[in-house]
């Protein structure tokens, strides 16, 4: 059969290249049928993802290990071999993807410039994303994650704002120098455990005696140490978790609306799903012993971003900062994981599954509304070429429904109970109470400021007399292609809201059996 | 009716308001007429069902049949079994040992079954009230977003359509049978409360120092939501000791006794905060009378029959809690207990001083509020949801006489054309007796209820109870209760005091401007309401009235207290043979004290009320009379005792300096970026230094070597300056390249 099992996942992987290569041999001048296209090819890969939902769902939401798997030989010298496959965490993940690149694509409809271009490099930048969450090898795993860089590079940079060149090189020079205690660190570990296969590594490299690397002669507590932290920092700088988050502010507000909408939607969760995937099973120990420092982090991340989306006068520079806020929550979820995980049956067990649900949940959620968001400030701004929130106001008055939409997208950022975003923050809240109580109250204050920055937005753009009559002029109401990326966003926000389990089951199943 | 019946109308009681509301924006956003229809259609259904599953818990029935005496067997059993309706469905899957799922679902006692009496009631009355309200059926206001006086309100639907979420919200919040979907209730309402306060979001005063609804909706919002979060972290500390969010599984006498006295006062004091912003209790009270910046049916709905009374539901819903915190530490009765109190008599005494007749009515609601909360903090958990009750009825029908009021008296402005004089201000009133007769009639009814009028209205007999159980525990050892008592006396003499003064500056005498001289009685959508709510504003006290009223035996019965009482009696009764502290729920022996105390101070507040202010009416341009006597106090209780200034100086003003400065300019630009920039300078500035050194040292050795690379330069120039097609062509080829390297490499090694 064509469709087997694992060919559904390498096509879903790879299809999206291949619709890129497609794409780009089109003829230059037919900017509409390049949109067209890569809209409808990009619709392939949700097909699969969704086939692969019901399959896994059905069939293998209780099996161990990973589904649609393979594992081809690719480069034996090293060890390294073609390895995917999806379980409960990867697989949202997935689905998150597919669901934000056509949307993305729709939401690029108004790109006039280099179109061609730049609907091949969201199909490409599609492929390296699936393929970095199925990776279960890690050379494979870095190659997507390094892959997944350049076309987002290139879409600041060509198609950002007025100071794109500065955000484009801060934000790929901060992803670099992650990316390279990452690569040394790989490189160790796998040339020392002849493997570089992920669900090996995770018995191998963990369970290494003796003191010193096999070959190498390296330390092993200390290259288990510097593995680690490179590994914690370049995950770090993607989520990212405070202090190393200034390069997202920059990237967000100088990226067009669809790079900002996949940069929040998707890229940040590369960081996040590293935590769980890498971080906390192949260093148990380590994490163990510092998961308090990531919950402090996550709690700063929290309480920090907050404050700092508060003071912002930019409307998507707001928006940007609300992402470090709520990824916080992940972190802080993503803590009490690590401080379980490795204590191999702690007293703690118990919240660790609630927070870790609640962090994939929140991952999810927060790809979906922070997408809305800045899908919401991309309208704004196609018609009034200003985010300036101190010339907005009043504009609920001249735009009744874009308003009502941009109040509710407001509220699922917001983490409104019935809406997606409380979901996650609940579990995880509820799952830090136990062994960060503290942490918990403090995260708090950051959970304020939400509202606080929330409403700000919602107040200066919408409420009031209406400030500057040319803008209002402006402000058209909103297209039937800007419904069309809307909407299904907000029903799916809606529906995690009242009726979350369809996904958390899915995810709980897993994250069930890791502890 | 079976039990199946009456558990899908429980499920189905806040459905409808909730589909109505999807349906107003999804499809007759566009028709009013269509769009007030179906929310009075749904509202009305709710109502219904409510009652039906109201009436059945209560046992109406066994009353009609059996008498009183098949109506004690009823309550016999009732508190043995409270929970007479019980369904949920599984909400969140998990593993076993954690509770495997969290279930959501709908839960009826008799708690509930007084509250589905009066809340989809007085919603009912306010939904009819606001199709008057907003002028259905006169010309169309052409201005979205500020009031359009005497017009048919621009955004007509919107308002209905924010309506009905409430409404949903509230029923939800009533029915939720734990915690978490409680929560959901409570938050979408108070999104509710954002929207509908900031309803006329355009409007602006000239007046720089005067609250227009926008400010006033983020107040709403932000106060709220700092005792949300904490309540919210009651939620999780909750479920983590309980196991379950569960009402009637954590409030068994085992799981309440195994999680213990200190765990549950500090649970119950998490949880409490979320009452102090929801019920606005101080010092979280600031926010409710800014909210009076909403329409009228907002105030009278949100900000006085539904929402805030959540908040005081909340607190009695979770009493087994309480009361093993109170049996734990008196700090938890001493916090709980200090709040109300201080409450009650501080928003008394500010209400005094008001001239908007709005915010009189405000600040008394959070008096009012303060009451209950001082009651639940001595444990007064029947005297609480009793004047829940009642105090709903009567602030619902003050709340609409006063939107009556303002309606009559901006119907004076639209006849002499005056957009200057504030239709809200008492001082510009008097005389609308005549004008207004319903509004009278019904404005002094429900303000004789709030003055606790002794014997015929019904906020006598829950104010009585309130005070003869303090009262009591006072002259029982617990000094707590004689002090919450000699307050709420105090507060309860100043209530009767503001009532009669704003009867008096807004009905009696003659008119004070022509405004007030041009207004006319509104109609009928909005005065039938009135007349309907009057009725419950005398009636309902009356199923109240203690068992051993004046001594006597046998002729009164407290169906009232039997019947609330029955939703924790075994419970506690239970609790108390585990955990010794805690009491039990007791009624009361008869005590003429209190019973003349509350007398006394309703008619002596009434009485100095009427001889400062009703005797001789005030004339046009004349002073309000305290102002002389009371001199700067009267000043400070003008400013509401300068909360609001105090709150902006020290945490509105410094939140906003640390946000936009501290964390942004100084952290993330100054410190963090800063290091960031310095470190690639000082990367730049060596490798200038090393292209220096290679200039200097090897330059001229490598002439050969530099013609080369400017050669090799000049070929590759072509290809930079191309376009981006060309950029992409040569990663393309490249990945290309690098794939096929990839791929064959191992097999030419290997």
């Amino acid at each position: 059969m064509i469709f087997s099992e694992p060919t559904l996942l390498i096509l879903a992987i790879f299809f999206p290249a291949a619709a890129a290569l497609i794409v780009f041999l089109l003829p230059d001048d037919d900017k509409t049928l390049a949109k067209r296209l890569a809209f409808y090819l990009s619709l392939v890969p949700l097909g699969l993802v969704l086939a692969m939902w019901v399959i896994y769902a059905n069939n293998y939401r209780l099996a161990p290990g990973f589904q649609f798997e393979t594992i081809a030989e690719w480069f034996p010298l090293i060890g390294a071999s073609f390895h995917i496959g999806v379980d409960g965490i990867s697989l949202p993940m997935m689905l998150l993807t597919v669901i934000l690149t056509p949307l993305s694509i729709l939401a690029s409809f108004n790109i006039e410039d280099k179109t061609k271009m730049f609907m091949s490099l969201f199909l490409l930048l599609e492929s390296a994303m699936l393929g970095y969450f199925a990776a279960l090898d890690l050379v494979i795993f870095f190659i997507f994650w390094e892959f997944s860089l350049v076309p987002m590079y290139f879409l600041i940079k060509i198609w950002g704002g007025a100071d794109r060149e500065y955000a484009s090189f801060k934000f790929f020079v901060y992803t670099m120098a992650g990316s390279l205690g990452l690569l040394i660190s790989i490189q160790v570990m796998g040339l020392s455990m002849g493997t570089f296969d992920i669900v090996e590594l995770m018995d191998k490299w963990v369970n290494v005696t003796g003191a010193v690397l096999p070959e190498s002669g390296i330390s092993i507590p200390f290259i288990k140490a510097f593995a680690f932290w490179s590994f914690v920092i370049a995950f770090a700088i993607k989520v990212p978790v405070w202090p190393f988050h200034t390069w997202l502010p920059d990237a967000h507000t100088q990226a067009p609306t669809a790079g900002s909408m996949i940069l929040a939607g998707v890229l940040l969760k590369l960081g996040a799903y590293g935590f769980i995937r890498l971080v906390i099973p192949l260093f148990p120990e380590q994490s163990h012993q510092l998961a308090w420092v990531l919950a402090v982090l996550g709690t700063l991340s929290i309480v920090l971003g907050g404050f700092a989306a508060f003071g912002q006068w930019d409307f998507k520079r707001l928006v940007a900062y609300s992402s470090i806020n709520h990824m916080g929550f992940v972190v802080l979820g993503i803590a009490v994981m690590a401080r379980a995980y490795g204590a191999n049956h702690s007293v703690w067990d118990g919240d660790a599954i609630m927070a870790t649900n609640g962090a994939v949940m929140q991952m999810f959620n927060h790809g979906l509304s922070a997408a809305a968001m800045f899908f919401m400030v991309g309208v704004f701004y196609d018609r009034l070429h200003t985010r300036d929130l101190r010339k907005f106001g009043g504009f609920w008055a001249v735009a009744p429904i874009t308003g009502g939409i941009l109040i509710f997208n407001s509220m699922a950022s917001l983490g409104l109970p019935g809406l997606n975003g409380f979901v996650g923050e609940f579990l995880i809240t509820r799952g830090a109470w136990g062994p960060y109580a503290g942490l918990v109250a403090i995260a708090m204050i950051g959970l304020l400021m939400t509202g606080a920055y929330i409403l700000k937005g919602i107040g200066q753009t919408l409420h009031g007399p209406i400030k500057d009559q040319e803008l209002a002029h402006h402000l058209t109401p909103m297209t039937t292609v800007e419904h069309l990326v809307i909407w299904p966003l907000m029903i799916l926000m809606l529906t995690l809201g009242l009726w979350p389990q369809w996904l958390l089951a899915i995810i709980n199943d897993t994250v069930s059996r890791l502890f | 009716m079976n039990e199946a019946t009456l558990t899908t109308f429980t499920w189905l009681i806040p459905l409808f308001p909730l589909a109505s509301f999807f349906l107003i924006f999804l499809v007759t956003r566009h028709n009013r007429t269509l769009t007030w229809m179906l929310s009075w259609a749904a509202i009305i259904t709710s109502l219904v069902m409510g009652w039906i599953v109201a009436f059945n818990t209560f046992g109406l029935s066994e009353l009609l049949s059996g008498g009183q005496k098949g109506w004690k067997e009823h309550v016999h059993h009732l508190v043995d079994h409270p929970v007479v309706i019980e369904s949920s469905v599984a909400w969140l899957p998990f593993r076993p040992e954690i509770g495997s799922w969290l279930r959501m679902g709908v839960a009826v006692d008799p708690l509930t079954a007084v509250m589905l009496f009066m809340v989809p009631f007085a919603i009912t009355m306010i939904f009819i009230y606001s199709v008057g309200y907003h002028n259905y059926g006169k010309p169309r206001g052409t201005k979205p977003g500020v009031p359009n006086h005497g017009k048919e309100e621009p955004m007509f639907t919107r308002f209905f359509g924010f309506f009905c979420l409430f409404a949903a919200a509230m029923l939800t919040l009533v029915v939720a049978d734990n915690l978490l979907l409680l929560f959901v209730g409570w938050e979408v309402m108070g999104l509710c409360s954002y929207l509908l306060i900031g309803f006329w979001y355009g409007r602006e005063y000239d007046d720089p120092k005067a609250t227009p609804p926008r400010k006033a909706s983020i107040k709403a919002f932000m106060t709220t939501r700092v005792a949300d979060v904490v309540m919210l972290m009651g939620i999780v500390y909750f479920y983590r000791a309980f196991g379950t969010l569960n009402f009637s599984e954590a409030f068994t006498a085992e799981a309440l006794a195994a999680v213990g006295a200190v765990t549950a006062g500090v649970i119950a004091l998490l949880l409490f905060a979320g009452t102090v912003g929801k019920s606005a209790q101080w010092p979280l009270h600031t926010w409710l009378p800014d909210a009076m910046e909403g329409p009228t049916p907002v105030s009278a709905m949100i900000h006085a029959a539904a929402m805030v009374s959540a908040g005081v539901y909340m607190v009695v819903r979770i009493f087994p809690l309480l009361a093993l915190g109170l049996a734990g530490s008196e700090s938890v009765g001493l916090i709980v207990g200090g709040i109300g109190a201080i409450t009650a008599l501080m928003a008394a005494t500010i209400a005094v001083a008001q001239n908007d007749v709005k915010r009189v009515l405000a600040y008394s609601t959070i008096s009012q509020l303060g009451f209950m909360i001082a009651a639940l903090g001595i444990g007064a958990y029947v005297a609480a949801a009793f004047h829940l009750i009642t105090h709903a009825f009567f602030k619902a029908l003050l709340f609409l006489g006063s939107g009556s009021i303002i309606h009559g008296m901006e119907h004076g402005a639209e006849h002499v054309h005056d957009h200057h004089t504030d239709p809200q201000d008492m001082m510009n009133m008097g005389g609308l007796k005549d004008k207004m007769p319903r509004t009278f009639i019904t404005f002094v009814i429900g303000g004789l209820a709030l003055a606790g009028f002794p014997f015929v209205t019904a906020g006598f007999w829950s104010k009585d109870e309130i005070l003869a159980d303090a009262w009591h525990q006072g002259t029982h050892g617990n000094t707590l209760g004689m002090i919450i008592f000699i307050m709420l006396c105090i507060a309860a003499f100043l209530t009767a005091f503001y009532t009669m003064r704003q009867i008096a500056l807004t009905f009696l005498g003659q008119p004070r401007t022509p405004l007030a001289e041009h207004a006319h009685e509104s109609n009928n959508y909005m005065t039938l309401p009135l007349l309907a709510l009057a009725v419950f504003a005398i009636g309902f006290g009356w199923l109240g009235i203690p068992d051993t009223f004046l001594g006597t035996e046998g002729v009164f019965y407290n169906y009232y207290h039997h019947f609330v009482g029955a939703t924790v009696e075994h419970t506690l009764h239970e609790l108390h043979a585990l955990v010794p502290g805690v009491h039990e729920l007791v009624t009361l022996e008869f005590d003429p004290v209190p019973l003349i105390a509350s007398i006394v101070v309703a008619l002596g507040g009434l009485t100095v009320g009427y001889l400062v202010y009703g005797r001789n009416p005030l004339k046009a341009n004349e002073p309000d009379p305290l102002i002389a006597p009371l001199g700067p106090l009267y000043t400070f209780l003008k400013n509401k005792w300068y909360w609001d200034e105090l709150y902006d100086t020290i945490f509105v003003q410094p939140t906003i300096w640390f946000s936009e400065t501290f964390v942004y300019e100084w952290v993330d630009k100054g410190v963090i970026d800063g290091t960031l920039h310095l470190a690639a300078r000082s990367t730049y500035a060596m490798g200038q230094y090393v292209k220096r050194f290679e200039e200097r040292v090897i330059n001229d050795g490598v002439d050969a070597i530099k013609d080369a690379v400017l050669w090799l330069s000049k070929e590759f120039r072509s290809i930079q300056a191309g376009n981006i097609q060309e950029y992409a062509l040569m990663s393309v080829l490249t990945a290309a390249a690098f794939t096929i390297l990839l791929i064959l490499l191992p097999r030419i090694i290997g």
